[in-house]
């Protein structure tokens, strides 16, 4: 259970147990639905993906703190601050939960932040989007949100023990910030017009980068079906981005915004909604570094983190001398 | 791991020791493992235990250690220390045979 | 949303916060200022026979706006604190003292008569209106300054509210009660950071000193407030507990208190103001004034 512990096969004194054996294993665990745990022999590529995905994911939610954290000294009422200020702080606290869960594989969090601020790791292009009106509080939590626990959802399941247990605090907490995002949204809509465009505008800029929230189409998307085969991953990009669209609509309807797609209608025989592409070249722009706001929102971060170090090391430092002062106590 | 970790101090650029996390959700039930965290000292990993994993009321009492004080069992153990218990099966409640209208048990 | 939680339900299972997911407390605790124990629950409103209204109101709007302007500080660290453990204590910490203003700006509309809300005094006074101590609405400067001033703050205001809890007027003694609890926990927080820093490397201890050193004209400002005297809190007593506090915890973290100060003349009880509060309100009201007649 130790968070350290390493799981590498060759660490026992015993014999051990032979690869093929192990992979063996492995694939009975993964085939009957069970969880892999922390000290569990798995392939390298497996626990590779699990470190990659869960670091970018939590790295989703410290860099998307910054949009919506922009609003907390600004929000309009006492209650809206309030409900924010707690809302980005749970996306610290989920960053938090999925950087824990990573170093159960034995990653270690000051290197995947240095690979975050040095560019060497992703985090999801939607929060590289401004947010220049309070609306964009409530469409984040809407849309972005609402996609979120879409992606989310089925990673309770998820095959590696911890990133699943990690995952079922985070989504009840989405699902508060989604509904705060709503409701928020209705209120406006309650308003001056001057609220109701502002709703809508939102609505105009989120809705496409929401869609590409889930990833480019499963055609293209050739790391999914490994995932998948590992249960890392329960359902494809198309799958998740046709549930978020179809959860979606009748909220749209229910708000009385327009979603920005002239291609949307429901289609009587898939029971589905149709809906347009999305604009994926934009998609890869955005990640290769190229978003509105990529450069801020990195230089954001990279400052906390090295403005901060001086307290970091003054914390360890002390912590050094307390142990020395003790230790000298008990040896007198 | 526990040997690149160390103790804070030996760490060049000061990062914070691991600490895993255990709550009590409520009296009468035992301490559970949530997750990890870093912190340099014992009391600030308590004090950050509980901004993090409590801060809905969820739990009554709060354990922290130091990841690599935890001794653990290696799954390849798991045979030698779990196994021979599988046939001691007076040790679980389902061995006896209870009549039905004997109340609370 | 609510079909989709059966997975994650399913998943839970060996989970310590299974009891709260499936908890018959419904869903409410999630969102946040919902869900939990009203603090004033039960408590009368009616302004008791005795206590002088005026008094109760004045209280009520200096300890509500030394509570929001704090908060407000504390929101700029938000995505810039050196940890991201600290993340969620600074943003516990502004929570807590949001809260205490939102019930005590209530409160103080209840007392002055005018009925008005808690957004009305957030959002609709200007800077001379204002009536925080001006040790909160300095600017946010670095952690050292951060835990210098909250170990200040929070110790000052956790001695005025173990006495206001016993106060004449149910609802600032309600208030007080819950605060103290809040408060224990932020001079805890704060007192643990200052010794850190002050004993922690050579850095940290020339930032710490010189923080320490900045706050201490601001001080008197802080002993001299009678404004609660009238609730059981006299200034003398709650300086004094305030004092031994500070002296306490400069004494664990190696701080020297400068031997000669002169104190910042002026009060921010009385009107005072620095030059950095009018910017902070800009922010913190700007939005609110553009739409006055918008619904949030």
């Amino acid at each position: 259970m130790p968070s350290s512990a390493s799981s590498s096969p060759g660490d026992t004194a015993a014999a051990p147990p032979r690869e093929p054996d192990l992979q063996a294993h492995f694939d009975r665990t993964i085939a009957r639905d069970q969880r892999v745990e922390p000290r569990d022999w798995m392939p390298e590529g497996y626990r590779r993906t699990l470190i990659r995905q869960i670091a970018q994911h939590a790295h989703s939610e410290i860099i998307g703190m910054q949009p919506e954290g922009a609003w907390i000294t600004r929000a309009p009422s006492l209650r809206r601050k309030a409900i924010l200020f707690a809302k980005v702080q749970d996306e610290a606290g989920h960053g938090l939960y999925l950087y824990s869960a990573a170093e159960t594989l034995g990653a270690d969090r000051d290197d995947l932040t240095d690979r975050l601020i040095e560019g060497r790791q992703k985090y999801s292009s939607i929060f590289n989007y401004p947010t220049p009106t309070f609306a964009d509080v409530g469409v984040i939590g809407w849309f972005v949100d609402g996609a979120a626990i879409c992606n989310q959802v089925p990673l309770c399941r998820s095959s590696y023990g911890p990133y699943a247990r990690a995952m079922v605090r985070v989504c009840k907490e989405e699902s508060f910030h989604q509904r705060q995002g709503y409701e928020l949204l209705r209120t406006m809509m309650t308003g001056t017009q001057a609220q109701r465009d502002m709703v809508q505008d939102a609505v105009d800029r989120w809705w496409w980068p929401s869609l590409m929230m889930f990833g480019p189409p499963d055609d293209d998307s050739p790391n999914s079906a490994q995932s998948m085969a590992w249960r890392i991953k329960r359902h494809s990009n198309d799958e998740l981005r046709q549930k978020f669209v179809d959860m979606t609509v009748p909220q749209a309807e229910k708000l009385g915004v327009t979603l920005p797609d002239p291609e949307l209608k429901w289609n009587e025989e898939r029971g589905h909604h149709d809906f347009g592409t999305p604009d994926f070249s934009e998609l890869m722009r955005v990640i290769k570094g190229d978003g509105p706001c990529n450069a801020e929102r990195m230089a954001r971060r990279r400052t906390a983190h090295e403005e901060g170090a001086w307290v970091r090391e003054a914390a360890a430092a002390h912590a050094a001398k307390q142990a020395r002062r003790e230790e000298k106590e008990r040896a007198a | 791991m526990s040997e690149t970790r160390g103790q804070a101090h030996d760490h060049p650029k000061g990062q914070w020791p691991l600490y895993e996390i255990f709550v009590r959700s409520k009296r009468g039930l035992n301490h559970v493992h949530v997750g990890s965290l870093r912190a340099a000292d014992d009391r600030m990993a308590l004090t950050h235990a509980r901004d993090l994993y409590t801060r809905r009321n969820e739990g009554v009492s709060l354990w922290a250690v130091r990841s690599e004080h935890i001794v653990a069992s290696t799954p390849d153990e798991k045979d030698p220390f779990f196994e021979p218990s599988g046939d001691k099966v007076y040790r679980h409640p389902t061995f006896y045979d209870i009549p039905a209208d004997v109340p609370h048990i | 949303m609510a079909a989709d939680m059966s997975d994650a339900r399913e998943a839970a299972d060996d989970h310590v916060y299974l009891s709260l997911a499936d908890g018959d407390e419904g869903d409410a605790r999630w969102a946040f200022g919902t869900g939990f124990a009203d603090p004033l629950h039960g408590v009368p409103t009616a302004l008791p026979e005795g206590v002088d209204a005026a008094a109760l109101a004045a209280v009520c709007v200096a300890l509500g706006d030394d509570a929001l302007i704090g908060a407000q500080r504390l929101a700029e660290w938000c995505t810039r604190a050196p940890e991201l453990e600290e993340e969620m204590a600074l943003a516990n910490i502004g929570l807590d003292l949001l809260g205490q203003a939102r019930l005590l700006y209530s409160r103080a509309g209840q007392a002055d008569g005018t009925g008005r809300g808690e957004d009305a005094y957030a959002y609709f006074r200007d800077a001379a209106d204002f009536r925080n101590v001006r040790l909160a609405e300095l600017p946010r400067g670095d952690f050292a300054c951060c835990v210098g001033r909250l170990l200040t703050l929070s110790a000052w205001r956790l001695a005025l509210f173990e006495r206001l809890a016993g106060c004449a007027d149910p609802v600032l003694a309600a208030v007080a009660a819950k605060g103290v609890k809040e408060l224990t926990y932020h001079r805890q927080y704060a007192a643990e950071w200052v010794v850190r820093l002050g004993d922690g490397t050579e850095e940290s201890h020339r930032r710490m000193q010189a923080a320490w050193t900045e706050l201490a004209p601001w001080l008197d400002e802080l002993y001299a407030d009678r404004t609660a005297e009238g609730f059981g809190a006299p200034a003398e007593e709650v300086a004094e507990a305030t004092r031994a506090v500070l002296a306490q915890v400069a004494e664990a973290a190696g701080l020297s208190t400068p031997a000669q100060v002169t104190a910042v003349p002026g009060a921010g009880r009385d009107g005072d103001r620095t030059e950095h509060l009018a910017p902070l309100l800009d922010e913190l009201q700007g939005l609110a004034r553009a739409h006055p007649e918008a619904a949030w």
